[in-house]
């Protein structure tokens, strides 16, 4: 194996690491500290798959990544949890190694799934396709199993990086508009989902979701 | 008898008597670099050597209705971690003993020591002795079948079960980044300190009677029989670290039959012993002893870190 799949391969375990210790991670404030490793993880990865292919185009690319969720959308993040004043949280979860379980069949799964494609594809990076799966499945498994509602936009931005991981390493990227897109649209649902974030605490005293549940007309 | 087989009867003999003569050493410098951590003295490498010194030289005192298990139950630890070190290779990979246990018959060796004390702790009856012996199954369900997670992943890069061809094979060949392993190092140290009762799980120096697995176990023992199990866990220890040593940093041990290379693989031992001692002591430093229903999720992860690495082998063949 060359220098730099054993490079693109390690930087697939290190995604599928982070997925799994947030997964298991109980503090939002580390939780945020993950999310900005793991963009640091992808922008590497994009970076290594560009100086490998030769898709200069994935320079701009990692330097967005590196930009966006190494630094702004941790920053504000952590500007939301200082406002919101719960820096400090500690959710309480129920039976973390079943959770883990859950995520390792899910890697099964994903690798399973991704088998087949990476057979037909002759790509380098064809081999990681399964872990961007995975790292998809196990962000969508901790919105599942979070109620707290910034760990599920964490979450949610997770999954993202999955997409955009699972897009590098099928196809050598998106097309520069649709990544740039993508890119606007997290910047504004973040942006959303933290003004929501002060209204569901006017609202409910608490950003804990269940409470949502009750928004349900009473029966007369 | 043949050169040969003299030959390769003193080198393991050489390496067997190293391990065990070292192991409390290895000991006394974990519990330095803890003393030198929290800012105390400390009591001195050789600290390890004058206890068993002391307590060689004291009677043995038995309970009254202790069975001869009770009594076999130090020699046969003793013998179990003797016989798990020499098959560990640490200087050179062509061991005599090699043959006779491979990784997965080395947990079994372990387990055997394990049973014998746990069923020695309950042979006389006091309430402490069967805590400890329970706790130190569950902690024991808990962490082997990690372990055993942990060997498939090596064992799987490297098709082999034996310790010698693992080694030979990783240590000696063009350098390839294997991520399972470094999956596979991190439970691994997991393990290394659930198995041998150091501090996330159970802590080493302390008589407090919520907290004590493995003092809980040996609290009836005096005099010679405590000074063997005292040294057969500092050579369990070494052993554990020799095996992370051969499994995942194998770079400087020697192949066989190559003598020129061996005062370079002695000195390499000694250094990443010397490393992974003051590793193991700066972890133990930083982390605090969990609950003990704590201790399954630590193992899960664990296990959980384990299997990743098993499976991004499988998968990927990184």
């Amino acid at each position: 194996m060359s220098t730099s799949a054993q490079l693109i391969n390690l930087m697939a375990s290190l995604m599928l690491l982070i997925a799994f210790a947030m997964l298991a991670q109980r503090r939002i404030k580390s939780l945020i500290y993950l999310f900005a490793w793991q963009g640091l993880v992808l922008a590497a990865n994009s970076l290594i798959v560009g100086w490998y292919t030769g898709h200069h185009e994935l320079y701009l690319s990692a330097f967005f990544t590196l930009l966006l969720k190494v630094m702004a959308l941790p920053l504000v993040l952590h500007y939301l949890i200082r406002r919101l004043d719960i820096q400090w949280d500690v959710e309480t979860l129920i039976n973390i190694p079943a959770t883990l379980l859950a995520g390792i069949v899910l890697v099964v799964f994903a690798f399973n799934l991704a088998l087949p494609i990476s057979q037909l594809a002759g790509t380098i990076t064809r081999g990681t396709l399964g872990i961007a799966i995975a790292v998809v499945l196990l962000a969508f498994l901790m919105m599942i199993t979070r109620r707290k509602a910034v760990p599920q936009v964490i979450g949610f931005l997770a999954m993202e990086n999955g997409l955009f991981f699972a897009a590098t390493s099928a196809t050598y990227g998106m097309p520069m508009v649709v990544e740039l897109g993508i890119l606007l649209d997290v910047i504004v649902g973040v942006l959303i989902l933290g003004i929501f974030f002060f209204q569901v605490r006017e609202a409910f005293d608490s950003l804990d979701l269940k409470h949502m549940e009750k928004l349900k007309e009473s029966d007369p | 008898m043949t050169l040969a087989h003299l030959i390769s009867f003193l080198s393991q003999l050489t390496q067997t008597l190293l391990v065990v003569l070292i192991a409390p050493l290895m000991l006394g410098w974990v519990a330095q670099c803890r003393a030198w951590l929290q800012n105390r003295s400390g009591p001195g490498l050789l600290q390890p050597y004058r206890v068993l010194f002391k307590l060689l030289h004291k009677d043995a005192l038995l309970a009254h209705n202790a069975s001869p298990l009770f009594r076999s139950a130090p020699y046969i630890q003793f013998g179990c971690m003797v016989l798990a070190a020499s098959v560990v290779p640490i200087i050179e990979t062509n061991l005599l003993f090699a043959p006779a246990a491979d990784v997965i018959a080395l947990v079994g060796v372990f387990a055997l020591a394990r049973v014998f004390s746990s069923l020695a702790a309950m042979d006389v009856g006091t309430a402490f002795g069967s805590l400890g012996a329970r706790r130190e199954m569950l902690v024991a369900s808990l962490s082997e079948p990690a372990l055993l997670m942990v060997l498939f992943t090596p064992l799987l890069i490297v098709q082999s079960s034996s310790l010698n061809t693992i080694v030979d094979t990783l240590a000696h060949r063009e350098f390839q980044l294997h991520p399972s392993l470094a999956f596979a190092a991190v439970a691994f140290v997991m393990v290394l300190l659930a198995e041998n009762a150091r501090i996330p799980i159970d802590n080493p120096s302390t008589h407090l009677e919520l907290t004590m697995i493995h003092e809980a176990m040996i609290l009836e023992y005096s005099g010679r029989h405590l000074a063997l199990i005292e040294w057969a866990h500092a050579i369990k220890f070494t052993t554990y670290c020799a095996i992370g040593i051969a499994l995942f940093v194998p770079w400087g041990i020697a192949q066989a039959g190559v003598w020129q290379v061996l005062p370079g693989a002695v000195f390499a031992l000694l250094v990443k012993l010397g490393v992974a001692g003051a590793g193991l002591a700066l972890l133990e430093s930083v982390c605090a002893k969990l609950r003990i229903f704590r201790a399954p999720e630590f193992m899960g992860m664990a296990f959980m870190l384990a299997a990743l690495g098993m499976l991004t082998r499988l998968l990927l063949g990184a």
